[in-house]
């Protein structure tokens, strides 16, 4: 039984034994970023790529490539605000709401 | 002779009490035997009186409680008399082995009045004697079978030095002492 | 043929060890288990065997270190006594939810405090509410037995429990008995390889073991739980067919002693099983009184049904309990038994008995005496004291 065919509605019966996940990266579908009462917003302008934001995000939410910070995944940020405190550029403002 | 010939050893910590017993269920073991070798547990360390059991059988043994009237009393260190009823439990029918340099009337006052059979040996001497250092098992094993009668002695004696060759493999020259060791305890007994 | 020896409990489960050859133990020593690792890595020393021993820094590691190689894929296991397995209490339960295939060799001694190193039930009867599957012995033959078949039973796809070999602390531990053991490629074939089929060092199949279950999830999983252990009993048995195919030797939940007419009955566990038989053949080869024992084999799974239908027609019949659970009313085998009891309408008369708390010695007289009580018991119908003692000192 894949993760996402169960949910609270799920018999018994239905749950995975011992509960094992069969499947890897099963955190995307739960989004957190539901969450969210306050929104950082990313500037590209101001933005160095210095890339100090994105180990401290407790989410993942900062998606790199290519040695490249991109648009923050608002699926999953929860809004904590740490990357704003951490950009020495004022990169990353905190706005009210999602 | 009873099903099941019960034995209980007095010894102190470290002397070998424990093993003379696991020793003794072995060579009995490897006479057809069913046997328990088992000591009594407790914080003991070195020094500290221990005690120690053995239940030789024909048929099956079960039981697994300790040895309250045993058949026999293997005391291998007599500075327990002074501190210990080593004959507790003892029927006049029984016997008492006493490991010590002393003389038998010197021994008999310290067993608080036993009528059955007490025998001394000293274990010292007969170890010294054939091994030149003092260990007393294997004389007190001799004595307790000689004593108990629980195997044939010729079988007992093919058995040890099989099981000293087995245990010795590297230090052959100790085989024969030990031997003679069980020979002197067996003379010694008459 | 079977091969004759004389071994400690300790060096017949060691060597049960060294005929399955499983691929992981940690272990930290506690008396009187210590000597199951000890012997274990003497073997590994000596190259007659390569599973890998683990040097923890304690129990709760060694259980810790257990569970992360069974849900590795390992087939694993640890031993333990008394406080040693108290410090696992975390773990046990992990192992038993996550659903992990592990095995403990058990060596039963008292909980502190008092301070004790002796045997008693309190560790395992403690955790009999973990989710383990447990399984006791009486000598030094059963509790290999007993060993031989525990990975079976755990590695079965119906169970995928943990099972715990459990055995009195020294008085089988330490003492040497007759066993006869069953020669190495036997073993092999009973025990097999272990293919689990899903596992964390599977790189095609990545999963995820044990993650955290919130109240919408926690009641079901443990639902699962005791499906499995209601699947175990099945599994038991033909295990122990198995079994019995291979040694001749039977097991069963438990074992009926001088059942067949019996009218006063002893239900007990474990090495006192012995001593009670040596009673029960007395009694009758002396007085003929229809005396019988019912050992307890398994007591996780419960047997209930089936020990109801033992028991439930006999005159009087005494459960005795190697533990207290202070519920003031009895022992945990006490208790349990008399529930199977109740479910069965039965008009046996039953009194409950502590014994050997500690280590506290019990003898063939002591058994005696229990029968006569019951005899006593089932002409009177009086029982003042929901349990009694044997052997405690009282003004």
């Amino acid at each position: 039984m894949k993760s996402t065919e169960i949910n609270e509605k799920s018999p018994w019966q239905d749950i995975t034994e011992g509960n094992k996940i069969f499947e890897p990266a099963t955190s995307r579908h739960f989004c957190t970023g539901e969450w969210r009462t306050s929104t950082p917003v990313f500037d590209e302008e101001k933005c160095k790529q210095c890339l100090l934001c994105f180990p401290v995000c407790p989410d993942s939410s900062i998606p790199v490539r290519d040695g490249k910070r991109e648009d923050f995944d608002y699926d999953h940020c929860k809004g904590c605000g740490i990357c704003a405190k951490v950009c020495p550029f004022g990169a990353i403002t905190m706005k009210e709401g999602k | 002779m009873k099903d099941t010939i019960e034995i209980r050893w007095h010894g102190r910590g470290g002397q070998g009490a424990k093993t003379a017993a696991l020793l003794l269920a072995d060579v009995a073991f490897k006479t057809g035997k069913y046997v328990q070798g088992f000591p009594e547990y407790g914080p003991e360390r070195m020094g500290a009186p221990i005690t120690a059991y053995n239940r030789l059988s024909d048929q099956p043994i079960t039981v697994h409680s300790n040895i309250y009237e045993p058949d026999l009393v293997a005391v291998v260190d007599d500075s327990l008399l002074e501190t210990i009823d080593v004959t507790h439990g003892l029927g006049p029918e029984g016997a008492v082995i006493v490991n010590s340099q002393k003389s038998r009337e010197e021994i008999l006052p310290h067993l608080r009045g036993y009528q059955g059979r007490v025998y001394v040996i000293d274990a010292r001497d007969i170890s010294v004697k054939a091994l030149g250092k003092y260990f007393p098992n294997s004389p007190m094993l001799a004595a307790v079978v000689a004593v108990s009668g629980v195997m044939d002695r010729k079988v007992f004696l093919q058995e040890m030095r099989a099981s000293y060759q087995h245990k010795f493999a590297k230090k052959p020259e100790v085989i024969d002492g030990n031997m003679k060791a069980l020979e002197l305890t067996f003379e010694a007994l008459g | 043929m079977a091969i004759r020896e004389r071994l400690s409990g300790n060096e017949a489960v060691a060597y049960a060890i060294k005929q399955i050859n499983p691929d992981v133990m940690p272990a930290f020593p506690i008396t009187p288990s210590t000597e199951i690792p000890q012997y274990v890595a003497n073997y590994i020393a000596n190259g007659e065997l390569d599973t890998e021993f683990i040097h923890v820094e304690s129990e709760h590691s060694a259980m810790s270190a257990t569970l992360g190689a069974s849900a590795a894929g390992a087939r694993a296991l640890t031993a333990t006594s008394s406080c040693g397995m108290a410090l696992m209490w975390e773990e046990l339960y992990v192992a038993a939810s996550d659903r992990l295939p592990i095995v403990l060799a058990l060596v039963n001694r008292a909980l502190t405090g008092p301070i004790n190193i002796n045997a008693d039930h309190s560790d395992s009867m403690g955790a009999r509410d973990s989710g383990w599957i447990q399984i006791y012995a009486e000598s030094n033959q059963e509790v290999y037995d007993n060993f031989l078949q525990a990975f079976p039973i755990a590695e079965d796809p119906r169970v995928h429990l943990p099972v715990m070999i459990c055995q009195d602390g020294f008085i089988t531990s330490h003492g040497v008995e007759n066993i006869l053991l069953v020669e190495d490629d036997k073993v092999k074939d009973f025990v097999g390889e272990y293919h689990p089929e899903h596992f964390l060092l599977n790189s095609k199949e990545p999963i995820a073991v044990g993650p955290y279950a919130v109240s919408n999830y926690y009641m079901e999983t443990k639902r699962g739980q005791r499906e499995a252990m209601k699947n175990a009993r099945e599994v038991i048995l033909e295990l122990a067919a198995r079994f019995e195919e291979m040694t001749g030797r039977h097991y069963g939940f438990f074992e009926e002693y001088a059942m067949e007419d019996a009218e006063y009955v002893i239900v007990l566990i474990g090495s006192a099983a012995g001593t009670c038989k040596a009673a029960v053949d007395r009694i009758r080869r002396t007085t003929g009184k229809k005396v019988g024992l019912c050992k307890i084999r398994v007591f996780r799974p419960f047997p209930e049904e089936e020990l109801a239908q033992a028991l439930k027609d006999r005159r009087a019949v005494a459960i005795l309990d190697r533990s207290e659970m202070f519920s003031a009313t009895g022992g945990p085998l006490g208790a349990e038994v008399r529930a199977a009891l109740y479910s069965a309408k039965a008009q046996a008369e039953v009194v409950n008995y502590l014994y050997g708390l500690g280590g506290r010695d019990i003898t063939v007289e002591d058994f005696e005496r229990v029968y006569g009580r019951l005899e006593e018991i089932a002409e009177t119908h009086q029982i003042p004291d929901m349990y009694e003692y044997i052997g405690l000192r009282s003004k």
